[in-house]
């Protein structure tokens, strides 16, 4: 039963004050604010897309808005495949990475890596697209065999790496709250530091690899501008797993590739906003589910 | 008589209150003298912590409480509407029982009240600073320190700091919850010390932390157990108390 | 001893897992510093592009780069500080207040280029900055303000509830406590919080795209409601829509957008190193 100590003098106030206090009260209330303002105005411009085209053509299968088709399907499923591939590669990686800094590193490795990781989330996308289509696509190319280097897998293979800084300091986290008494349990019954990782405190931070999943899907699906630079851009149906090495076409990457280019206000236009609904409403789902998470796994004492 | 002299400063009628339906304090009938040490002493859990918080408002934010009854500061009652709660702090100060200096420089914490209230003569305030670090008994050993940070005195100067802080603002009631808890014996002795020079200017209300200190220190004394006032009355409260339950407490059958 | 010979394998296999993910980084950063250093030189940064950008300096992309990351600021650290104040002094635990943490998370997970979309639809077009150093910032701003409101609330709350506590108990107001105690003290803190937000908005480029970059502006903007070029955007463009461009120019505006954000990161980890040392409490 301890007071708020911040509210200690609620109601004292001097008309100077009252001012202030009435200002930031406003600025709290303002985030709120902005996202209805985003999502207003992405609706704004995005809705008379489903009164222009209709649906057979919205939701088909030809993305050539030069000749009138607004098939947004290629374009979804080039997102969902360069973003589930991004962390399938991703996660492994992440996760043997946080139990290799958090469990096994000796110190001086520790001071290493965790720099070195912090220097690789400030990067900036474009810094990496950059990279990505002058040394990762050759390389795919030559050793891959793909004709161009600028493929989906090139795409995921950047988004991944893009996504690791996430991904570990979630999965570092989730390794954090695993009590020390599972592993002293464990250790008291015989077991090697290696089994006792494997088959006690990673199970045990399952929810947590969980959230580190759905927050880099968030972050992958979002990436505009090295995805734009190392997928290839041709707003194809992916078929069959050799997709994954042919160049294919996101969301993200057809808003930015072509909104420079659009007459204001035409269906093209609408299209594109309409796209962006689209990617709002995804990720605030997956970022809800992921927060969810969070907060379900923190009251219920950070396990499981 | 002695007693009969000093006027009554603070006056508690019939003060009940609980935490989310749990009774802290069951119907409190009381008076504070001015100029004179009044002590409050009981088992832990039996209501003086939250008595004196009650004194200067410091339980106005807790929510889920009920109170019933007055408090009354020279006859005005504090609870009633219209009462400014930040006047009410600067005349009835507080000391807290682990010293909590502020991060800022030793003149800065005896100087943080004053200036919050609007004083701006640096003259007027360097003499505040010196009068009330005298008064603390630390002026000798900080008035060549009074730039460094608070942090950096012993826990037994940090204590006196904080006295002086409250003095600063020249308050007609000093409210001190277990002031020397963790403190050495010569910082105890120091603060008890100045507690009886300090109360020539003001009513002073002690918690004290163990029942040798109020024998020590008080003029008055209340004997509070569960919430309940058991007795009051002067210092021979120690040695001939009338209530069963005081004499168990006092000659450490309970605690 | 089959289980210690698993055990020492399996740790030289996490050992090589965090090689393979950091080895990148070095290649990354090595090669951008190894093949653009070359194009480094005074004039490379203070003069204007020529001859179709091959040629010349990228001054206007870093002068732009600048303002916008000043612009975020002017916008993003009051609304953002004065939010995270907030969220840390005054709010309850209220349905109001799970909502502003909801937008906040929200905020915070928007993609850059539905940022770049809403500064279109509402400062280009609704409100009719055009395509602005103004613009760009005020996008720019609204996805940096959940870094920064996420940091300063911390850096608030991390401040000890008692030093509140003694402020009341001398006559001071809630407001008087915050400023007199509670944000000076949070300020290291809140400082590298609005350095790590700015160090994100000056290396987006999909914010920018339509809300204030410049193709080719071989000048200083005179005003907020000016294009401008930028050094994302730039780089952007000399290596996806310039045939022709010296791939040593193109690894030299990469090496000036890196060290920039790279810098930034430094000064900020340094703060919070200095901070942690010099607590009072």
């Amino acid at each position: 039963m301890r007071p708020r100590a911040g509210s200690m003098a609620a109601g004292a106030l001097r008309p100077g004050e009252f001012l202030i206090e009435t200002l930031i009260r406003v600025l709290g209330f303002s985030t709120v604010g902005f996202v209805l303002l985003i999502f207003l105005f992405l609706a704004r411009e995005g809705i008379p897309a489903f009164f222009e085209v209709p649906a057979s053509n919205l939701f088909g299968q030809r993305w050539y808005p030069t000749y009138g088709m607004f098939g947004t399907l290629p374009l979804l499923l080039g997102s969902i495949l360069v973003t589930v591939f991004a962390v399938l590669i991703a996660l492994p990686l992440g996760v043997a990475t946080a139990v290799f800094v958090r469990e096994v590193a000796p110190r001086w490795a520790r001071e290493v890596l965790k720099p070195l990781i912090e220097v690789l989330a400030g990067i900036p996308s474009v810094v990496l697209g950059f990279f990505g289509m002058t040394l990762l696509a050759p390389f795919v190319r030559e050793v891959l065999g793909a004709p161009t280097g600028l493929t989906a897998f090139t795409g995921a293979l950047l988004l991944a790496y893009m996504s690791l800084p996430t991904m570990i300091s979630v999965a570092d986290d989730a390794l954090d709250a695993v009590p020390r008494s599972y592993r002293d349990a464990s250790l008291a019954m015989g077991a090697t530091h290696w089994q006792t990782i494997w088959r006690v405190v990673v199970p045990a931070a399952r929810s947590g690899v969980l959230t580190a999943v759905m927050l880099g899907m968030g972050r992958a699906i979002g990436e505009t501008m090295a995805v734009m630079m190392v997928t290839g851009n041709a707003a194809r149906l992916p078929r069959g797993l050799d997709a994954l090495f042919r160049p294919v076409r996101t969301m993200t990457a057809t808003i930015a590739a072509e909104m420079g280019e659009v007459a204001r206000g035409s269906a093209h236009f609408h299209a594109l906003f309409a796209i962006g609904i689209v990617l709002f409403v995804l990720t605030f789902l997956i970022n809800l589910a992921a927060a969810r998470s969070i907060f379900a796994r923190r009251r219920r004492g950070g396990l499981r | 008589m002695v007693e009969a002299e000093r006027g009554s400063k603070v006056r508690i009628e019939g003060l009940s209150y609980e935490y989310a339906g749990k009774p802290a304090l069951r119907n409190v009938d009381f008076e504070i003298p001015d100029r004179a040490v009044t002590v409050l002493f009981g088992p832990a859990g039996s209501g003086k912590t939250t008595l004196l918080r009650l004194i200067n408002r410091l339980n106005d934010p807790v929510e889920h409480t009920r109170m019933s009854g007055r408090l009354l500061l020279d006859g005005q009652d504090l609870y009633a509407p219209g009462v400014r709660v930040t006047e009410l702090r600067r005349r009835v100060g507080m000391v807290f029982a682990l010293p909590l200096p502020l991060p800022l420089s030793v003149r800065e914490n005896v100087l943080y009240g004053p200036r919050l209230a609007g004083a701006r003569d640096r003259l007027r305030l360097s003499e505040l600073l010196e009068s009330s670090l005298r008064r603390a008994a630390l002026w000798e050993e900080v008035k060549d320190r009074l730039d460094a940070p608070a942090s950096s005195l012993s826990g037994g100067q940090q204590q006196r700091l904080c006295i002086a802080r409250s003095l600063a603002l020249q308050p007609e009631v000093l409210l001190l919850d277990e002031p020397t808890s963790g403190l050495d014996p010569i910082s105890t002795a120091k603060v008890e010390e100045s507690l009886q020079a300090l109360k020539a200017d003001c009513a002073i209300v002690v918690v004290p932390h163990s029942v040798q200190q109020a024998a020590r220190i008080a003029d008055r004394a209340a004997f509070l157990l569960s919430g309940e006032l058991v007795e009051s009355g002067g210092p021979q409260l120690f040695t001939r108390p009338r209530d069963k339950r005081t004499e168990d407490y006092v000659t450490g059958r309970f605690g | 001893m089959n289980r210690r010979l698993v055990q020492r394998l399996g740790f030289i296999l996490l050992g090589l897992v965090a090689l393979i993910v950091v080895l990148p980084i070095l290649l990354v950063v090595g090669a951008i510093v190894v093949r653009g250093i070359g194009a480094i030189n005074w004039e490379f940064l203070s003069s204007m592009p020529r001859a179709g950008m091959k040629e010349g300096g990228i001054l206007p992309a870093i002068v732009g780069t600048l303002m916008l990351t000043l612009g975020t600021a002017l916008a993003a650290v009051p609304i953002g500080v004065g939010g995270a104040i907030y969220l840390a002094e005054y709010a309850r635990d209220t349905a109001l207040t799970r909502a502003i943490r909801l937008a906040i998370l929200n905020l915070a997970g928007v993609p850059s280029i539905v940022y770049g979309l809403f500064g279109l639809g509402i400062f280009v077009l609704f409100l009719r900055f055009g395509t602005s150093v103004l613009a760009g910032s005020l996008t720019l701003a609204i996805m940096t303000l959940p870094v920064i409101i996420s940091t300063a609330e911390e850096a608030l709350r991390s401040v000890p509830a008692d030093f509140r506590t003694v402020s009341a108990s001398l006559g001071g107001t809630r407001w008087q406590a915050i400023r007199a105690i509670v944000l000076p003290q949070a300020l290291p803190g809140i400082i590298t919080g609005i350095i790590l937000g700015l160090l994100r908005a000056a290396g987006e480029t999909a914010p920018i795209l339509f809300t204030a970059a410049a193709f080719f502006l071989p000048r200083i903007p005179r005003s907020p409601f000016e294009q401008t070029m930028a050094l994302p955007y730039h780089l952007y463009v000399i290596s996806t829509q310039v045939p022709g461009m010296p791939a040593r120019v193109q690894y030299g505006t990469a090496l000036v957008l890196l060290a920039l954000v790279l810098s930034l990161n430094v000064v900020a980890s340094l703060i919070r190193r200095r901070f942690r040392r010099k607590r009072q409490w």
